[in-house]
């Protein structure tokens, strides 16, 4: 083979990029697809719940108190005649905005903590390592209710306490992605052109740490649900009236044999947010795994 | 003759050996010992020997991509060990390094033409509206295309990424390159392509090359000088022809009998090693080669032979004057490796740009 005919090779019209080619394998598993819409979905609503909530959730009506579904309320009252259907819309609000602030909490945190920990390495690496261990010797759920009771109930404080509780994960997570990625030749030869240690943790090593981190952050966001659905269910998130699927179903465990409906829906709610946030976790999981190659 | 480009002076590193709870340094491996080396400008200095050796440490020393543990180098009569970290930085515009893995030695998430416009722009060798242009500059040198540039290295052979990471060596116009095993991990059809690329590329800008390998054949062609190296220490140093024609340590006549022969008839005296090569933590004492030697007397076994040098010819053994001068090394041009390197040699000329 002669030089000319290695090189003869002309550029495809489009650039692929590891990123792009990542996003072509996602949307070929169906349970990523699936779990992607129900996400999308659930985001809209969230969003536009002013405007799709058929009823006030808040407003009260004494002549349909814990009425079973019907044509007027799709998804039934509860237990002071407030519509249930409006009030899992706009309770998807607070457990969105709780999985999505909570685990950008952690990033912010953790990311650059184990960024500088993982790179640094040495003394301060094991000082902040050991500090990680501590933290994740709580489980996460008992550390989040400990922060939030300390905070004060709130969902302000339950967002910041299941944040704080969900940090160790991502800087053991980041820490780890960088010491495998800073041995790599690359990054010496980063080195070797005269990089600064700076731009070599910003723009060599922080890019190729960022996929795991995401897989993680989705997996984390189904947690960060479930936890703030725990915290509000004991009171110590989303405070009434306004809703929260966790305190409606703190509500109507009261009423379970009476009236049903009033935890199916917030339930079903959080199983089926909770299952695909999981489902869009694992489909990018692998569709990042660096061993494919195609 | 005029002051060397580098000159390596007594170089030294050990790596200390952590165990334990707390880390206690229970040992030190020692991957470069003591040795001395110069280059000129343009000239071509191979580092050989087996794996932990310690020829790639010494590669790093040089660039201070290491911190050694003792010794000096000297570039461009710049003592590198004692400039500052941005004076380092700074130096990372005149010495390069080409790695031997080109599959490891780019970052997947930068297009081409990112890996290399940084070095112009850390170096501030042109404005950024220039830069493109000399992107395609580098990579038409290297033999490839300059819509290459938006790609990303997945999308390239193992052979043009190899190019890639010699034009990136090449965008800060150094002066000297380590070659760290730059084809070793390359198909042999392809090795041929980028050693006439990096010899082109010495011709054109002057380079001097300090040339890692461990392929003799690949050696004898590129090299104008070899340093033979055995557990961290240089055994034997002379110009290439010199080194092929009449190895001196018993060391390197054995690496230049382990040479295959691509010859069913080729009858040859191996000279077949016993054992294998003794930990660099505790390496044995006296001469380090004398537990696999077959001329090892007692006094190798106490006292260190220095590398005494006769004719340019230099030598680190205590009998190199009394072994059989009829080496067991192979003829030169019918020996090992001979029409393989012809095949090479072929595809040299023919390739010449």
């Amino acid at each position: 083979m002669s030089a000319a005919s290695e090189t003869a090779l002309t550029a495809a019209p489009a650039v692929d990029s590891p990123a792009r080619r990542a996003f072509k394998r996602l949307i070929r598993r169906k349970g990523a697809v699936v779990g992607g819409i129900v996400v999308i979905l659930f985001v809209a609503i969230a969003l536009l719940a002013p405007w799709i909530a058929p009823f006030d959730p808040a407003a009260t009506d004494w002549s349909a108190v814990r009425k079973a579904p019907s044509a007027r309320h799709w998804f039934g009252t509860d237990e002071i005649g407030r519509d249930v259907l409006a009030r899992v819309i706009w309770g998807a609000r607070a457990s969105l905005m709780a999985g999505v602030i909570s685990v950008a909490i952690a990033m912010a945190i953790g990311l650059p903590i184990g960024l500088l920990a993982g790179y640094r390495g040495g003394f301060l690496d094991g000082l902040l390592m050991r500090m990680t261990d501590a933290m994740l010797a709580c489980p996460f759920l008992i550390l989040a209710i400990a922060l939030a009771a300390f905070l004060g109930p709130s969902l302000t404080n339950a967002m910041i306490a299941i944040g704080i509780s969900a940090t160790p994960i991502f800087i053991r997570l980041s820490r780890g992605q960088v010491q495998a990625v800073k041995v790599e030749d690359f990054v010496e030869a980063a080195r070797a052109v005269g990089n600064p240690h700076w731009r070599i943790a910003l723009s060599h090593v922080l890019p190729n740490v960022v996929p795991p981190l995401m897989v993680q952050a989705t997996l984390t966001t189904a947690a960060a649900i479930i936890a703030e659905a725990s915290l509000s269910f004991l009171g110590l998130g989303q405070q009434p009236p306004a809703p929260s699927w966790g305190s409606m179903l703190n509500v109507a465990k009261n009423f379970l044999g009476q009236a049903p409906w009033m935890a199916v829906w917030p339930g079903l709610a959080i199983f089926l947010v909770v299952l695909s946030f999981n489902l869009l976790g694992d489909g990018l999981r692998d569709a990042l795994d660096p061993r494919h190659r195609d | 003759m005029t002051a060397p480009l580098l000159e390596a002076r007594g170089l030294v590193k050990h790596f200390p050996v952590r165990r334990g709870l707390f880390g206690r340094v229970s040992g030190q491996v020692r991957a470069v010992d003591e040795i001395d080396f110069t280059l000129a400008k343009g000239e071509t200095l191979a580092l050989v020997g087996e794996s932990g050796c310690g020829k790639s440490t010494t590669g790093r020393l040089v660039l201070r991509l290491i911190e050694p543990t003792a010794g000096e180098v000297r570039f461009e009569g710049q003592a590198v060990f004692d400039l500052s970290d941005g004076q380092v930085r700074a130096l990372r515009r005149k010495m390069q390094i080409v790695f031997q893995d080109p599959y490891a030695s780019l970052n997947p998430r930068m297009t081409v033409g990112e890996i290399l416009s940084e070095p112009l722009a850390l170096h501030d060798l042109a404005p950024a509206a220039e830069r493109p242009a000399r992107v395609e500059r580098l990579l038409r040198e290297v033999g490839l295309a300059p819509d290459h540039a938006r790609r990303y290295p997945h999308e390239f052979s193992g052979g043009q990424r190899q190019r890639i990471g010699i034009a990136r060596a090449l965008a800060v116009e150094p002066a000297l390159i380590v070659c760290d095993e730059p084809v070793s991990a390359l198909d042999v059809s392809i090795q041929a392509q980028v050693l006439n690329l990096l010899k082109a590329l010495q011709g054109r800008f002057g380079l001097a090359y300090v040339f890692i390998a461990h392929d003799l054949a690949v050696v004898r062609h590129v090299a104008d000088r070899v340093a033979v190296m055995y557990l961290g220490k240089i055994v034997e140093q002379a110009p290439t022809k010199a080194l092929f024609a009449a190895p001196r340590h018993p060391y390197t006549r054995a690496l230049l009998s382990a040479i295959p022969v691509p010859s069913p008839k080729a009858r040859r005296n191996r000279v077949i090693l016993e054992g294998d090569v003794p930990s660099p933590i505790d390496p044995p004492p006296g001469c380090r080669f004398h537990t696999r030697c077959a001329y090892a007397v007692p006094r190798c076994k106490t006292e260190a032979p220095a590398l005494v040098e006769r004719a340019g010819h230099a030598v680190a053994c205590h009998r190199a004057d009394e072994l059989p001068a009829e080496s067991p090394v192979p003829r030169a041009e019918r020996g090992p490796g001979a029409e393989r390197l012809a095949r090479l040699q072929a595809a040299f000329s023919q390739g010449r740009e």
